[in-house]
């Protein structure tokens, strides 16, 4: 379908870019598909980037060598102040291979470009460090998401990871391997510092250990038990990746979820903001020594996943999102539960921050510790959390909104400072926000439908689909094939864009800093490597 | 300093004091599902929706096995929605850790009718021991046994060898004020090689299996080996494909699984309780042997 806006668009591109462009097509006008005819991504995205300062939100491949006898390579651009996606189609001919990398001028798509080649087979032609990241060196040479490898294959015995990280010399200098089994209760990854004495010079990140081919098996379990495979992408995240996943499916097939399912997926991604937000604060704290604060803030946090079980059966608020809306109403009683909680949570947040406020030390431990420059963080295209505590003024929420988010004001707390303790005070604003909007939607639309029936889903289409998750940006792209089933699921979670802000902000810093401001960014391993 | 008193006395004590008093859920909770095998005519509709396939079937002539497997199960509730006859009840059991993997595994045997529904339960296999679930008991007999033994302390190295951080949320939680792990002296641990117990979560992908048998091997004798979750003891939804192992027993010999998804913190709590009874055991055959 081209609209008329689309048809303007595609004169304009024709105009500047000739007939690389071939058509310009979308069901929806806040998602406009480009079509080109080669795998030359760079005019249009210079055009794109000079003329409309657009973002690239994402880099992805998807295999139609069976249908179409090519691969493409999608790129996502948004604009500030539109809700629009502008998602480039760029066609990889199967005979070639190759495309140009962006990684250059754009390092934001770094691993994402590299995802591709260990996935897809396909060459990111001068790439600037075109080594694997998603498959890790020892595995063979194969292409998991190309449709001619089984999601099954079994893959001969390797080695132990020799991934050879780069040297760094001088007189004192040391490297420092940490992981990918951690000292703390957390998932895994290996670090590889270059220290002088106590500053970091230098931080190597090796991810993917728990790669465990999911945007693969998307491909295999029929829609209806694919979401509660979104719900495992990152355990912390399970509403906003299982809602994204829904509300995918819910745009390729024109199902438009009651208003009152709207304000609970909006009530339940927004306690998720809050237990993981309180849940942080506390983990910074403790990180910097002030014990007593994350006590308080663990024991907040745990009334909340309380109150998670008691709305959704689940302390993740898992197995409640569906496609159509939600599993289930509240009765009374549940509302007045919600209610209750969010009272109290509300007066206790607010004695946990001004106990964080009255510690002198802790302060004085966060403030210009970590920090992430905004020129950097726009550069290396952070988002979330930690791209609003150094000026990077994003959210899906307002930018593209979808839930019931429109239906309520909320305010977006962005920072210059980019410390530690700003990414604390993004999280500390955020809440009071969450706890606003929760209040605003608890009556909502009361007495609506929260959930229609899903018909069959038609194969053929696709469709993007943005959730703020509360690390930030998350992006689910699907292709609906027969059968209930999917052909193609991708799958960005906003620590892939993240992880390098780790490596700036780090630097420079004491190794025994290093804790708490991995802890401030609070990354998803799990989402990372998928 | 005044504040952080003052907060502290109005806070008060919160921990709860799981397992010597059971402790009060959400009735909204979703436990186990259970099984009545003689109302229940027919298991398809449960088996088609389960997203792990923890129900399952298999038809031979005229006759059909049910299948149920605990350690599979994710806890949707959804086999209770798709089945009529109220044949499958959510219940708010949570207590399931066991040591010995065969003891999740329910199986049913029908005779199978024309319409593809089934009659005449022929025999169950029931597996589900109620003597390890006597957590009160066990809560006692750990202290003690950590007494004795450990020198009042157990140390768990905890390893995610590829889970979704979903189990992990659960075991941070242990440490939290009102479950408070502690209590019982059970602590976590930085390394293996000052740990009794290796915790492990999700399945055992490709790249984390070196490490994964690096750790186990780091630590001293007696050990033992949990594993949580249903990817932890099956796989869970991601199963085995090209980059998951599957279950943490495909690669090191498991001494008690814990089922869920995630385990609560009381379900977490009542498995580590159950494998220190196992750790006892272990010490004194090493001894004898």
């Amino acid at each position: 379908m081209m609209t008329q806006a689309m048809s303007a668009i595609f004169e304009a591109f024709r105009q500047k870019l000739g007939s690389q462009v071939q058509s310009v097509r979308g069901d929806r006008e806040d998602e406009v598909y480009v079509l080109l005819g080669d795998p030359d991504i760079r005019p249009i995205a210079d055009h794109l980037r000079v003329e409309f300062g657009a973002r690239l939100v994402t880099v992805f491949a998807e295999d139609r060598r069976t249908t179409e006898g090519v691969f493409f390579n999608y790129y996502v651009f948004e604009q500030k102040g539109s809700a629009q996606y502008l998602i480039v189609q760029a066609t990889v001919r199967s005979d070639s291979l190759e495309f140009p990398s962006l990684s250059a001028e754009l390092p934001a798509v770094n691993w994402q470009e590299r995802e591709i080649q260990d996935w897809f087979g396909l060459t990111a032609m001068g790439h600037p460090n075109p080594r694997r990241v998603a498959l890790h060196d020892n595995w063979p040479d194969v292409c998991p998401l190309r449709k001619d490898f089984p999601l099954e294959t079994v893959l001969p015995p390797f080695e132990g990871e020799r991934h050879l990280y780069r040297p760094a010399f001088g007189e004192g200098v040391l490297q420092v391997p940490v992981g990918p089994v951690h000292a703390g209760i957390i998932e895994p990854g290996h670090f590889n510092f270059a220290v002088a004495g106590e500053p970091i010079l230098y931080l190597q990140l090796r991810m993917f250990y728990t790669h465990k081919g999911t945007e693969k098996l998307f491909e295999k379990l029929p829609i209806p038990k694919a979401v509660f495979l979104a719900e495992s992408i990152s355990g912390d995240s399970s509403f906003s990746h299982g809602t994204a996943f829904c509300q995918a499916v819910e745009r390729a097939a024109n199902i438009e979820v009651p208003l009152r399912g709207l304000v609970m997926r909006t009530i339940l991604l927004e306690l998720e903001r809050i237990c993981n937000h309180v849940g942080d604060i506390g983990a910074i704290a403790t990180d910097v020594g002030f014990v007593i604060a994350n006590a308080h803030a663990s024991r907040l946090k745990e009334t909340m996943v309380t109150l998670n079980e008691q709305l959704t059966g689940n302390r993740l608020l898992r197995g409640m999102v569906c496609v159509g809306g939600v599993r289930r109403g509240w009765d009374q009683a549940q509302l007045d539960t919600l209610r209750t909680a969010v009272d109290s949570l509300a007066r206790e947040f607010r004695d946990l921050v001004s106990l964080i406020d009255s510690s002198e030390s802790t302060r004085d431990r966060l403030e210009q510790t970590g920090v992430l420059r905004p020129d950097k963080a726009r550069d290396l295209g952070i988002v979330g959390v930690g791209g609003r505590a150094s000026g990077v003024d994003l959210d899906v929420r307002r930018d593209h909104p979808y839930a019931a988010y429109s239906r309520y004001k909320f305010r977006v707390p962005v920072y210059q400072a980019g410390d530690v303790w700003h990414r604390m005070q993004v999280r500390i604003d955020e809440v009071s926000e969450s706890i606003d909007i929760v209040r605003k939607a608890m009556t909502d639309g009361l007495q609506r439908e929260f959930r229609v029936p899903a018909p069959a889903i038609p194969p053929g289409r696709y469709a993007l689909s943005a959730v703020e998750g509360w690390r930030g940006e998350i992006i689910h792209w699907i292709r609906t094939g027969p059968d209930d089933h999917l052909e193609r699921c991708k799958i960005k979670d906003p620590s892939l864009n993240n992880w390098p802000a780790l490596v700036e902000a780090v630097q420079g810093n004491i190794i025994a800093d290093f804790p708490v401001i991995n802890k401030s960014f609070n990354l998803s391993y799990s989402g990372t490597d998928r | 300093m005044f504040k952080i008193l003052q907060k502290t006395v109005s806070t008060g004590t919160v921990t709860a004091n799981y397992p010597a008093e059971p402790i009060k859920i959400s009735d909204r909770f979703r436990g186990r599902p259970t099984f009545d095998f003689e109302k229940w005519r027919d298991a398809r509709p449960a088996a088609e929706v389960c997203p792990t396939g923890a129900i399952s079937i298999s038809d031979k002539g005229n006759s059909r096995k049910v299948t149920v497997d605990y350690g599979l199960c994710v806890f949707c509730g959804l086999c209770a929605e798709a089945s009529s006859e109220q044949a499958v009840r959510i219940t708010q059991e949570f207590e399931l850790a066991t040591s010995d993997r065969r003891n999740l595994v329910l199986a049913a045997e029908y005779t199978l009718n024309a319409d593809h529904t089934h009659r005449g339960l022929r025999k169950v296999e029931r597996q589900l021991v109620n003597a390890e679930t006597d957590v009160e008991r066990l809560g006692e007999k750990t202290r003690e046994t950590i007494q004795k033994i450990l020198g009042r302390s157990l140390a768990i190295r905890e390893v995610d060898a590829g889970s979704c951080n979903g189990c992990e949320q659960e075991i941070v939680a242990l440490n939290n004020p009102v479950h408070d792990i502690e209590r019982f002296g059970i602590q976590f641990v930085a390394s293996p090689r000052h740990a009794d117990m290796l915790l492990v979560t999700g399945p055992v992908t490709r790249n984390m299996e070196f490490a994964l048998l690096k750790t186990h091997r780091a630590m001293a004798e007696p050990k033992v080996v949990v594993a949580v979750g249903a990817c932890g003891i099956s796989g869970g939804i991601f199963g085995e494909n090209y980059a998951s192992l599957g279950g943490v027993d495909r690669v090191l010999p498991v001494d008690v699984y814990i089922p869920g998804c995630p385990p609560r913190p009381q379900a977490l709590l009542h498995g580590i309780l159950l494998a220190v009874g196992r750790l006892g055991e272990r010490l004194h055959t090493d001894r004898e042997g």
